[in-house]
């Protein structure tokens, strides 16, 4: 990697500063940032390390909502999120024990990896993402791969996610990497179900209206008979073709669905 | 009850003490005083004219030392080949330069171009960076019979064509082949691919080379399967360095699988430098250089052809394989699709005529050589796959197909000139019915339907010619170098003894194996003996490991070393005892004279040799010490057979492997549960190219499967946990041991039985799918379920 200044605050104030000076960058866990800067594929003048701020680290549940620092790692997600169980099971899948330790909430919804879990959940929850600056809806948030709705320096500091009835995430690994080939996110509120899907679409993480539909009136796999995603727009690559991935959306969903039961 | 030591017994290799605790000397381990560190500037173009490169602003750059391009190896040779495969025309086979670095063009993905030495890795990164390059990138090929094209893009322009050779075998049988095919009662015909490989050993390529000016003597320390022969190739073709000057060690080597038998181009650059330099000069590979650099293995396409008569007898065997060279001709390349691949195709059945014909094709790819098997899986894929086809076309069972055709009778000449010594075809699969519970397979497939999946058995045999040798024959067959192997065994005065093997261990337990045989010989305790291998400075020239060799050749050698040790040893106790030599008996360590309590122990003996004050020196001279050299008479001959069940999830096409069953006769065994481990290690490798792993390029040369993000490893919970078994043990008749070799049995007979096994599944739910090429990947089960 190139040389940067690196820098690791203990309060968000401090991070926000350090973030206003010229090519700076956020790092959170660092579990894509760290492989990228190895292959000299980024160069940032100043990394800004997220790890010493104690006050975007940890999760809780009050009042149906389940609130995520966006500096807690997936494993402590993983053993926090009890109110939560389909996004503690997600967390406790993501990588695997090197990056569940070191990779964060925070920098997996900022990365909007087009193969990540966490925005299928976000998305599927209807979750809040919350910065240094704003309070951001999840489907403003999600803005296509790679791409999001926070500005330069902006600073996850939480995710609040309503704690929903039944919520299930399935997830087909692609063989090589095991990140989401299509992982669905289903997730059942008083005033309706919804579904999020991740890996498949070139657009990144997306909700798939017609079965939330469906599924609105019935919470059942059979709902969802003879609703299909379309091909078109889907990842095509090495390990599957958009009519693959496609038709994986619908074997996921009900799976998703049959499991939240 | 199970030997607690010597020949049959499973000590724990003693080895894994200092490889699990971090006492491991490995290449990398390894740093000189002053030594400098090249980055080599390697093409991101698969096919280019080099036009300029101009190393003026990175030689300005912090820290940097030399940066060396072609023009400065103009004087050294490029890296040779060591196999000459001459075509069925009588021609030998097109043969290109493989200069160090890139001279005028660049013709794979990774080539190096520029070295750049400097006192620090990154110092030598950032110069790297600051070369300025102008590559005019011309059209690659990639696809083999694309590249066979009349108006194919050439990648050496110096040669007639993409063509190395077409090789036929057996050439004065093809018409025969010909006629028996045409005349048959049933062909059963397949087109496949065997997918292209990365070996990926855990520890990636390292070199350093070092000169001592004194003595004036280089030193390569590198990552290799076989010292002595990277030795005599650099030494001898490259650099022109005579072999008492150039010493080649190999440390510990994490893992090989083939891809560090070869000589390599940063091992003779690391060398050439750190004497141009008088500074030793280091090279570590990131993962993605090994990628882009490590020989890759397999890649053929091929269509074969199984002819059979009204009695479901085979009566011939024909082919057509295309076997990717890659841009460059890397070591054995050309032997692996034509003398390990062609041979072995009669496998374990009697089929009277065989005709092969391979065209191995260069293409602007990584160079292709041996991997795990090499040849042989190939071989046995097909082969296996096909008598599979011919099975369901013709309605009958798949093992009673191969039952009524297996070879039953040793030795047993192929009609593709192999002389099979010994082996019994029925018995491993007698055992393998019984072990994989075969009896109970439909009971479990209704059970795996209940819940919604498809159950499929795949069954197969193979046969693999190891223990590679011997020197005559594969010097008729092209090789350029001997296959023999070299022992020397010391015996110090106290009793202990160093073995000094032309074998090289990279993982196989030699350390651990090795001593239990002159355990075994002597009646001693194995921890008396000190296994020394991988410096051309204390090792007598050896051939290395590959080829599941070891035990077999180098193994062999030992043994004949100390049959030399104890024959002179029983001299002197004879003296010592006052008796005649011919009454001395050697057992559990101590030599007797028969029929009366007289005797002397092992290390009195020994002590005798190096302080001869009673002695016979008029008859022998002092001290105990012994080389040999064992040149076998034929290869080895290890078969078995393998059962394969599969789960397959109709709704994505994956693939689950719920039982794997492996019997094998690998003859004599020394260490149980070390051979259980090689087969457990090549299941996982072959279990790897039948589901997941597959390297791919894009039409214009660039390697898409560069990583692990995208090249799939398989992972423990990836494969079974396996029932293996050795116990049919057909003993090699033409060595001491009567050993057959184990390294590759596992990654060979593999995957035809996964794929086997998938058919098998697609098909019992209805799904008419004759054939999926590997890897079975989810997305392609799936595709080929959809017609």
């Amino acid at each position: 990697m190139y040389n940067f200044e690196f820098v690791k605050p203990t309060t968000l104030d401090e991070a926000v500063a350090a973030l206003a000076s010229e090519e700076a960058q956020v790092l959170g866990g660092g579990q894509t940032l760290i492989p990228t800067l190895k292959q000299r594929l980024a160069a940032p003048a100043k990394l800004v390390s997220l790890s010493g701020i104690d006050e975007i680290r940890g999760v809780s549940a009050e009042g149906g909502v389940l609130t995520v620092g966006g500096g807690t790692t997936h494993a402590a997600v993983a053993a926090g999120a009890g109110a939560y169980p389909a996004l503690a099971a997600l967390a406790g899948n993501i990588g695997d024990p090197m990056v569940r330790n070191r990779g964060t909430i925070g920098g997996s919804v900022a990365n909007n990896d087009p193969s990540a879990d966490y925005p299928a959940a976000v998305l599927a929850s209807g979750a809040t993402v919350v910065t240094n600056t704003r309070e951001i809806a999840a489907d403003d948030f999600f803005q296509g791969m790679f791409t999001t709705a926070l500005n330069d320096g902006e600073i996850i500091t939480a995710v609040k996610f309503p704690i929903p009835e039944a919520a299930n995430y399935q997830k087909f690994e692609q063989p090589a990497s095991r990140f989401a080939l299509v992982g669905v996110f289903v997730a059942k509120y008083a005033d309706g179900v919804r579904v999020a899907v991740t890996g498949a679409s070139e657009d990144g993480v997306f909700r798939w209206s017609e079965a939330e539909e469906a599924l609105s009136s019935s919470f059942a796999p059979e709902a969802l008979e003879g609703l299909s995603v379309p091909a078109e727009g889907m990842i095509s690559d090495l390990h599957g073709s958009a009519a693959y991935r496609a038709h994986l959306v619908g074997v996921m969903t009900r799976r998703a669905v049959a499991a939240a039961g | 009850m199970p030997k607690d030591h010597g020949i049959g017994a499973s000590p724990k290799r003693r080895e894994d003490v200092r490889f699990l605790t971090g006492a491991g000397n490995y290449t990398d381990d390894i740093n000189l005083p002053g030594q400098a560190y090249v980055h080599f500037l390697r093409s991101d173009v698969a096919h280019g004219k080099i036009n300029r490169i101009d190393t003026s602003d990175a030689e300005k750059m912090p820290g940097v030392i030399r940066i060396f391009t072609a023009a400065d190896f103009e004087a050294v040779g490029g890296v040779p080949c060591g196999w000459q495969v001459t075509d069925r025309f009588g021609e030998s086979m097109q043969e290109p330069k493989h200069p160090v670095l890139a001279e005028g063009k660049v013709r794979h993905v990774g080539e190096m171009i520029a070295g750049v030495i400097a006192e620090t890795p990154e110092q030598a990164r950032d110069a790297a960076e600051a070369i300025v390059l102008d590559i005019d990138e011309l059209p690659a090929v990639v696809d083999m019979k694309a590249a066979l094209a009349e108006d194919a893009p050439k990648v050496h322009d110096d040669l007639k064509s993409n063509l190395c050779y077409d090789w036929g075998f057996v050439e004065e049988n093809r018409e025969a082949v010909d006629e028996a095919i045409r005349n048959a009662a049933h062909v059963t015909t397949l087109e496949l691919v065997n997918n292209r490989l990365v070996a990926n050993p855990m520890e990636t390529r390292v070199a350093i080379g070092d000169y001592d000016r004194s003595s004036d003597e280089s030193t390569l320390y590198t990552t290799s399967q076989n010292p002595h022969v990277i030795r005599l190739l650099m030494g001898a073709f490259v650099l022109g360095i005579p072999e008492h000057k150039l010493r080649v060690v190999a440390p510990d080597v994490g893992g090989g699988f083939g891809s560090k038998i070869f000589h390599y181009a940063e091992e003779a650059f690391c060398t050439f430098a750190a004497k141009a330099l008088n500074r030793p000069v280091k090279w570590t590979a990131s993962r993605s250089e090994a990628f882009m650099s490590d020989a890759q293995g397999r890649d053929h396409v091929t269509k074969i052809e199984l002819a059979l008569d009204a009695d479901n007898n085979f009566t011939a065997i024909r082919t057509e394989t295309y076997a990717n060279m890659g841009a460059y001709l890397s070591t054995f390349a050309p032997s692996v699709p034509t003398w390990l691949h062609g041979t072995l195709m009669a496998g374990n059945y009697r089929t009277p005529l065989i005709y092969v014909n391979v065209k191995a094709v260069f293409t602007n790819t990584v160079p292709v050589d041996a991997y795990r098997g090499a040849g042989r899986p190939e071989a046995t894929f097909q082969l296996e796959r096909v008598i599979d086809k011919a099975a369901r076309e013709l309605g009958v069972d798949p093992i009673a197909l191969r039952r009524q055709n297996f070879i039953t009778e040793f030795p047993y000449a192929t009609p593709v000139a192999l002389e099979y010594d010994t082996g019994n075809y029925h018995a491993t699969m007698d055992k393998l019915v019984e072990l994989a519970d075969l009896a109970g397979f439909e009971a479990r497939r209704k059970e795996s339907e209940a819940r919604g999946k498809l159950r499929g058995l795949g069954v197969n045999c193979y046969i693999e010619a190891c223990g590679i040798a011997p020197s005559n024959l594969v010097g008729q067959l092209g090789a350029r170098a001997g296959l023999y192997e070299s022992a020397t065994v010391r015996v110090n005065a106290t009793g202990g003894i160093v073995v000094m093997t032309g074998s090289h261990s990279h993982g196989q337990g030699h350390e651990t194996s090795f001593p239990q045989v002159i355990a075994e010989m002597i009646g001693i305790d194995e921890g008396m003996v000190e296994i020394v291998h991988g410096d051309t400075s204390k090792v007598p020239m050896g051939m290395g490991t590959y080829g599941s060799r070891s035990i077999a050749v180098g193994g062999s050698a030992m043994v004949r070393a100390t049959e030399k040790i104890i024959n002179k040893a029983k001299k002197i106790a004879a003296h010592l005892l006052e008796a005649s030599e011919a009454d001395i008996e050697l057992k559990d360590g101590a030599f007797s004279v028969a029929g009366t309590d007289k005797s002397v122990a092992w290390g009195d003996v020994c002590l005798a040799a190096y302080v001869p004050h009673n002695y016979p020196l008029e008859d022998i001279e002092p001290g105990l010490e012994e080389t040999a050299f064992y040149d076998p008479a034929n290869f080895t001959y290890p078969a078995g057979a393998y059962a394969c069940e599969v789960e397959v999830d109709p709704e994505t096409g994956k693939v689950s492997i719920e039982r794997f069953t492996a019997t094998d006769d690998f003859g004599n065994i020394i260490n149980p549960m070390i051979v259980d481990g090689q087969v457990h290690g090549g299941l996982g490798q072959g279990i790897g190219q039948a589901l997941l792993e597959n390297c791919v390029y894009d039409e214009n040369g660039q390697l898409l499967s560069a990583s692990f993000m995208d090249y799939a490893m398989p992972r423990a919970d990836d494969v079974p946990f396996y029932t293996v078994d050795h116990s049919c043990a057909t003993p090699c008749t033409h060595n001491p041991l009567g050993v057959k070799g184990c390294g590759e049995a596992g990654a060979i007979g593999s995957p035809p039985a996964v794929v086997n096994a998938v058919i098998d599944a697609l098909q019992s739910g209805g799904f008419k799918v004759d054939h999926i090429d590997m890897p079975v990947s989810p997305s392609r089960v799936w595709a080929a379920m959809q017609g």
